[in-house]
């Protein structure tokens, strides 16, 4: 017996394209006569249009078009949002591709030059010339929805763009009883995804034909091409579109964007391929951001750290315009989640949307469950200070006990399978938990400030349900299919809806079919990102790729099985019922040398010569699987830090995360998922975040102002797992590629604050920088032995937004 | 149009000749004349090292030169370090480390850390860690391309 693929960590099969240089990603693709788009953008954050003049680019060296805004009218539709939560007074507000009249963001199109290549184009971009007429801005969400703050949308109100609310229990009744009341003000700042590969598209009509073929760098090419099809008027079956090899997504790449919507507005115009790639100064104004809260949160408690109710009220930014699926994220996918791992009888959230002069805010990688579980933890740790109790005590007094099979929650949803104490318990064993305890009081003796954090979470993922999603007003399905044909040369090629940019299902779905059907990995290729030649599907985002699309996969290898078994036992003249399977054979049973290999049979179905009746040739078949349920993975994490008082320099000195994502196809594959999930997270903690000044400008508009983690701030990453399978799908899989980032903002900044406990600074908005931890330090009336401060004063909030 | 400079650069061991405009960077001329795309473009101030190649045998940031400084150079590529079928030890430790996921910062990663074993045949994880301060990664939080540069250069001690 061979160890099960099926769990093996073997290298990824997609690599040695992406080591080498011979991968393509879009901007790598050249087609013939094609030439190169650049788009000129608004650099005031709100302002009206007084004028244009495009002569002199047009009369530029190599320029062949440039387009406005009152080019686009009547040809192009406004971009649409696919999520319209329901009975939210949602304001589906006009989202031209070119902004006509008024510009509300800085990176709202203005124009688009089109010439022979980019430098031309670049060129001529700055010999547009365009009079602004400034408008007053605001960016602050909360400041935005205020009376007499400066309006963007005449249809939308007090910049309001929509109002949820959702609740369970009795949230009033358990406040009025409770023993204890914690609260905070959480600033979830504003963040830039920044995958390494910019947004690129290269668009290329066919007049003749009437066809769009569209190479796109998105995380879900059916859902671009329906968009496309809305935008353009161009039928959906005369649209082609590739997601060719794309350099990460963490959320940005979900939407639609204007940009290649104008792409493609270009070629049609002009009749000729026309590519658009983003500069990354330009990628940090024009691709959405994530985050960008204001959450009032409060927690109630019985004397002994019970947890009897949370509510928050939140101004979640939208940017200027509703973006693909932005109204979504601080609803459905964070103020559903305020129980967490916790038991928590009672639950209100209520969530403003509202528009502000800053770039359009989408999904960014944990969309909504890192801010629902950094305020649980965050209040989790005032209930224990309040209390009087440990930080981990009081979250083992609220945790929900194991369950294997469906656990409802105050707020209306039913988790599939957790067992979070078992996470806690391994975590606590791993880093050491009572001796570092022990160690910290006598360091702090000495001056020495060193933290720990830990964060429990469970999330939702496996987006999921359709019947759901179509409830909860999502645009779309959200089921998965598969194809797979398997040749008369035993070889296999697996046609996915889902779209992999980095997450390695080419090898992990390629384990699946090999685990189901016997076949060597290495004789199946998995085949994605292309509308032309993939099944439908809803794309890869929402850590749903391996849980509803890997489903998908699974159910189909069975479906070739039984039909395989039905052709094996007809080969064998024996009677179906007596054909066993087992390692890619079918044989008669208690006669193993009497057998068909899957191969064989495989050669068989695809000639065709000899088939039982009422069986069709060919070996194929296709699975669409739409989830009963969402997936809830769940873990523990811990951070340990160390905090130099004279300077305010924050060390990440160990991370351990025990995270449960149910049985793993490929724990190598895994445990990176985790890795830079984890360093993600600690980017917002401690040093990413979008600043404006107060005329909406971007002073983080660059790398060299925009801090990403990298390799010598951040530790080695521990990372282990416990394995509790989801009832809800055939593999029992959970999903992994948010759970990261969902836990360590919330653990690391847990342990920021642990280590500066006993110099009394008890809150800081993120991101923790050494200035903000300097100063509250110093604030605080630290007096740099370690001796002789204050206890009792507590540092108020700055709000920098 | 601005004046065309002649300039004779070998990439990867083939020379070539061209006329550039002054203000051609190398990376545009090595992905947009020579069709060598394995070099990426991930930012345009030159924090995040997607472009790193090597020119005449130390590393460079090819966004942050002109091809006209490359005029007379030896360049090497990611597309330019394998032999033919036969990848260098540090691709085969990015490929067994899982050193990578979407792929996009890689070629730059791996010419970096190329040079850091060549600088340092024994690096610490700290000196690594130090070595790819000016590589940026988004998917990986740098560990497995950690352990693959620990990998490769314990490979290149015959281990």
């Amino acid at each position: 017996m061979t160890t099960r693929i099926f769990g093996s960590g073997i290298r990824r099969r997609e690599d040695p394209r992406l080591i080498t240089g011979q991968a393509a990603y879009t901007d790598d693709i050249k087609l013939a006569g094609m030439v190169h788009a650049a788009i000129l953008r608004s650099p005031h954050a709100h302002a009206r249009i007084t004028s244009i003049n495009t002569d002199a680019a047009k009369a530029s060296a190599g320029v062949l078009a440039v387009y406005t805004g009152a080019d686009i009218e009547g040809v192009l539709n406004p971009i649409p949002c696919a999520w319209a939560i329901p009975d939210s007074d949602l304001k589906a507000v006009a989202y031209p591709a070119i902004a006509s009249g008024v510009v509300r963001y800085v990176g709202d199109a203005v124009a688009v030059v089109v010439a022979e290549n980019r430098y031309q184009a670049e060129d001529a971009l700055e010999l547009i010339d365009v009079g602004y007429e400034p408008l007053p801005s605001i960016i602050n969400p909360e400041a935005a929805l205020a009376d007499g703050a400066p309006q963007l949308h005449e249809d939308a109100p007090n910049n309001q763009a929509f109002h949820w609310v959702a609740a369970g229990g009795d949230t009033d009744a358990a406040f009025a009883d409770a023993a204890i009341t914690v609260s905070e003000t959480i600033n979830q700042q504003k963040l830039i995804p920044t995958p390494m590969e910019t947004r690129s598209a290269i668009a290329s009509w066919s007049s003749a034909m009437g066809e769009l073929t569209l190479w796109n760098t998105t995380q879900n090419p059916h859902i671009a091409r329906f968009v496309t099809c809305l935008v353009t008027g161009v039928a959906e079956h005369k649209i082609r579109v590739i997601a060719p090899e794309v350099g990460g997504g963490f959320g940005a790449k979900i939407a639609v964007y204007p940009w290649e919507m104008i792409t493609a507005f270009c070629s049609m115009q002009l009749g000729v391929p026309v590519k658009w790639t983003e500069t990354r100064t330009e990628n940090y104004v024009a691709t959405t951001h994530g985050r960008d809260h204001v959450e009032y949160v409060e927690m109630a408690a019985d004397a002994n750290g019970k947890v009897t109710a949370v509510r928050s009220v939140v101004y979640a930014g939208m940017g200027a315009y509703l973006s693909t699926a932005a109204p979504g994220i601080p609803t459905i996918l964070h103020g559903l989640m305020y129980s967490g791992p916790y038991d928590i009888a009672n639950i209100k959230a209520d969530v403003y949307g509202v528009f502000t002069n800053s770039t359009p805010v989408e999904a960014y990688r944990g969309a909504g469950r890192p801010e629902a579980t950094f305020l649980l933890e965050r209040l989790m740790d005032k209930v224990g200070d309040a209390v009087g109790i440990d930080s981990v005590e009081v979250r083992r007094r609220n945790l929900i006990e194991p369950f294997d099979n469906n656990r409802d929650v105050a707020i209306g949803i039913t988790y599939d399978s957790g067992n979070y104490s078992g996470a806690l318990d391994q975590l606590l064993g791993h880093i050491g938990y009572d001796q570092f305890r022990h160690d910290q009081e006598h360091e702090r003796e000495h001056g020495t400030f060193r933290g720990v954090g830990v964060a429990c979470y469970c999330e939702i993922c496996g987006l999921g349900p359709s019947q759901v999603a179509g409830a909860v007003g999502f645009g779309g399905g959200l089921w998965e299919s598969a194809t797979v044909r398997i040749y008369a040369t035993g070889k296999v090629n697996v046609f996915i809806g889902t779209s992999p940019h980095g997450q390695g299902e080419e090898t992990t779905f390629a384990q699946i079919v090999a685990d189901e059907i016997g076949v060597d990995v290495d004789d199946v290729e998995v085949v994605h990102g292309d509308t032309d030649t993939t099944p439908m599907g809803w794309g890869t985002y929402g850590s749903r790729t391996t849980v509803v699309g890997g489903a998908a996969v699974a159910l189909t290898m069975r479906k070739l099985r039984d039909k395989a078994r039905v052709i094996a036992a007809h080969l064998l003249e024996a009677d179906e019922a007596d054909i066993e399977y087992e390692d890619g054979q079918f044989f008669v049973r208690g006669a193993r040398d009497r057998a068909q290999s899957i191969q064989d049979v495989a050669l068989q179905a695809n000639v065709a010569w000899n088939l039982p009746e009422g069986i069709e040739p060919g070996m194929e078949a296709s699975t669409y699987y739409d989830p009963p349920n969402f997936s809830y993975p769940f873990g523990a994490h811990a951070a340990i830090v160390s905090v130099d008082p004279d300077n305010g320099h924050i060390t990440l000195d160990r991370y351990v995360a025990v995270d449960d994502c149910g049985p793993q196809i490929n724990p190598m594959v895994v445990e990176g998922q985790v890795h830079g999930g984890v360093v993600q997270g600690a980017g917002q903690a401690l040093w990413e975040g979008a600043v404006y000044d107060d005329n909406g400008q971007l002073l983080t508009g660059t790398m060299m102002d925009y801090a990403i983690p990298r390799a010598h701030l951040v530790p080695d990453i521990e990372v282990h797992s416990t394995v509790t399978p989801s009832p809800h799908n055939p593999l029992g899989v959970k999903g992994i590629g948010e759970t990261g980032t969902i836990a360590s903002t919330a653990a690391i900044y847990s342990a920021v604050m642990d280590a500066l406990k006993p110099i009394g600074v008890t809150s800081l908005d993120m991101p923790l920088t050494p200035e903000r931890i300097w100063r509250a330090i110093r604030e605080a009336g630290y007096t740099g032995n370690g001796h002789g401060h204050s206890h009792d004063h507590d540092h108020g909030h700055g709000h920098n937004h | 149009m601005p004046n065309k400079v002649p300039i004779t650069v070998a990439v990867n061991g083939r020379s070539h000749s061209a006329e550039v405009e002054p203000r051609t960077l190398l990376v545009h001329f090595l992905r947009e004349t020579l069709n060598l795309t394995g070099t990426k473009i991930g930012c345009d101030t030159s924090q995040c090292g997607a472009c790193v190649v090597k020119m005449n045998g130390v590393t460079v940031k090819s966004c942050t030169a002109f091809a006209v400084q490359a005029d007379g150079a030896e360049v090497t590529t990611i597309e330019g370090l394998a032999d033919g079928g036969n990848l260098t030890a540090v691709q085969e430790a990015f490929w067994n480390n899982h050193g990578l996921q979407c792929g996009y910062c890689t070629a730059g990663m791996i010419m970096t850390v190329t040079e850091i074993i060549e600088r340092n045949p024994n690096p610490s994880a700290e000196e690594v860690r130090a070595g790819l301060e000016g590589n940026m990664c988004r998917c990986t939080g740098y560990n497995n391309i950690v352990r693959a540069a620990l990998a490769a250069a314990a490979a290149g001690q015959g281990g």
